[in-house]
């Protein structure tokens, strides 16, 4: 551990934003996205795994040129960055994973505007130090990752008796015992599992909940 | 002219952004608490995405497409730039919110406070660039950019100010308290979702 310094301050950053400062859950942040992607685990994952990096590279970007920022155009330095390192995942995920590009469509792009990425770049770089803002990223990507995962389980499980693919309830089509439950492979259900999540997440942690 | 009809359609009942893409979800829960705020916000995405869907689609025929430049010089003909589209529709949308925001501030100064953060914020509204996007990947038309740019936007408008309009009524009723606030919200709009499946089929 002596080659990089990690701190306490680095490990509440990268920490708090899995659970209790959940980037969909209670900062509401990044939902668009969230929704759309989680009919399939395997399209999750690489969701979650693009956000997380494009957002730890913002940060780390951001925050490495936040003392020559100027404050009113800090937002299209943001966006450009941002952008910029989408552009980047995109053709990567092109070069090697061309059927799952597709299927994401333009849900890649829109990482872009993702609020995760700006609020993080604009709540969180612009005030720390580089490598914190990093590890920031991180914990906030992870967070992101976490319950677009959860989300995901519970749709292609129950929709299509599979997890990443692979057959778990032996459908009845099949030959298998299992009914799926078609309406968790469509829209609504995603805005039900969401709002189910966020339930549970407050029952658990009381001092999250709204006041009127 | 029944072609344009019908992508009008479309995009307003069946492809609906907010409820079935999820497209500008953060807007939609936050700024759905009065129909007023609704009213205002939405009236500002319709009109942003009026403006830049149409212009995106410009940009991209004549700059970013594959041989597009072949109007500057015939040496041009094969290059290629559609991977740069992210980063032009971006600017383009940003310069956009920029004009609307100012004409908002001095036409409409109480709609101003009201909307507050969130009208700079539709720059990076997912409904803005998620319409530009589509128009790219459906490789529409011009004339059909500025229909789906329409159609796309309005149906935004109808969701985000019926929810506020439900959201105004719920305050009477009685919330489990984890549920309060955003839970109920999600779990509303996905009801409003079920009720726009309906539409699916409608051919005109």
């Amino acid at each position: 551990m002596a080659a990089i310094p990690f701190s306490r301050e680095d490990r509440k950053a990268l920490v708090d934003p899995l659970i209790i400062n959940n980037p969909i859950g209670v900062q509401v942040l990044g939902i668009c996205s969230a929704l759309a992607v989680t009919t399939r685990m395997d399209k999750a994952l690489v969701m979650g795994i693009g956000v997380t990096l494009v957002t730890a590279l913002a940060n780390l970007a951001v925050s490495l040129v936040r003392n020559y920022t100027p404050g009113s155009i800090r937002i299209i330095v943001q966006l450009s960055i941002i952008a910029s390192l989408v552009i980047v995942f995109d053709q990567i995920l092109k070069a090697t994973l061309y059927e799952l590009s597709l299927e994401l469509s333009v849900f890649v792009g829109l990482i872009i505007t993702n609020c995760i990425v700006m609020g993080r770049a604009e709540g969180y770089a612009m005030q720390n130090p580089p490598l914190r803002s990093f590890w920031d990223g991180i914990g906030n990507g992870l967070g992101y990752a976490l319950v677009l995962m959860l989300v995901a389980l519970a749709r292609e499980l129950l929709g299509a008796g599979k997890i990443f693919g692979f057959t778990v309830l032996p459908l009845v089509t099949d030959g298998g015992w299992y009914v799926p439950n078609g309406l968790m492979l469509l829209a609504p259900s995603a805005l039900f599992v969401i709002g189910l999540l966020i339930w549970a997440l407050r029952v658990w942690k009381p001092q999250l909940q709204e006041k009127d | 002219m029944e072609h344009f009809a019908n992508l009008a359609i479309r995009s307003i009942f069946l492809e609906n952004m907010a409820l079935a893409f999820f497209l500008g979800m953060c807007s939609f829960l936050a700024c759905s608490k009065k129909v007023e705020t609704a009213i205002g916000l939405g009236a500002a995405v319709v009109f942003v995405q009026v403006l830049t869907v149409p212009l995106n689609n410009l940009l991209l025929h004549y700059l970013l497409a594959e041989g597009a430049l072949a109007w500057v010089s015939p040496a041009l003909a094969t290059v290629n730039l559609s991977f740069l589209s992210f980063i032009l529709f971006i600017g383009t949308i940003a310069a956009a919110t920029q004009i609307v925001e100012m004409a908002v501030d001095r036409y409409a100064p109480k709609l101003y406070t009201t909307l507050g953060v969130f009208l700079p914020l539709i720059a990076v509204n997912c409904v803005i660039l998620g319409g530009s996007l589509f128009m790219q990947e459906r490789d529409y038309s011009f004339a059909e950019s500025v229909v789906f740019g329409v159609g796309s936007g309005f149906g935004w408008f109808i969701a985000i100010v019926a929810m506020a309009a439900i959201r105004e009524k719920m305050t009477y009723s009685h919330v489990p308290d984890g549920l309060k606030g955003l839970g109920i919200t999600f779990i509303t709009a996905g009801l409003m979702s079920l009720a726009f499946m309906v539409f699916s089929g409608i051919q005109l």
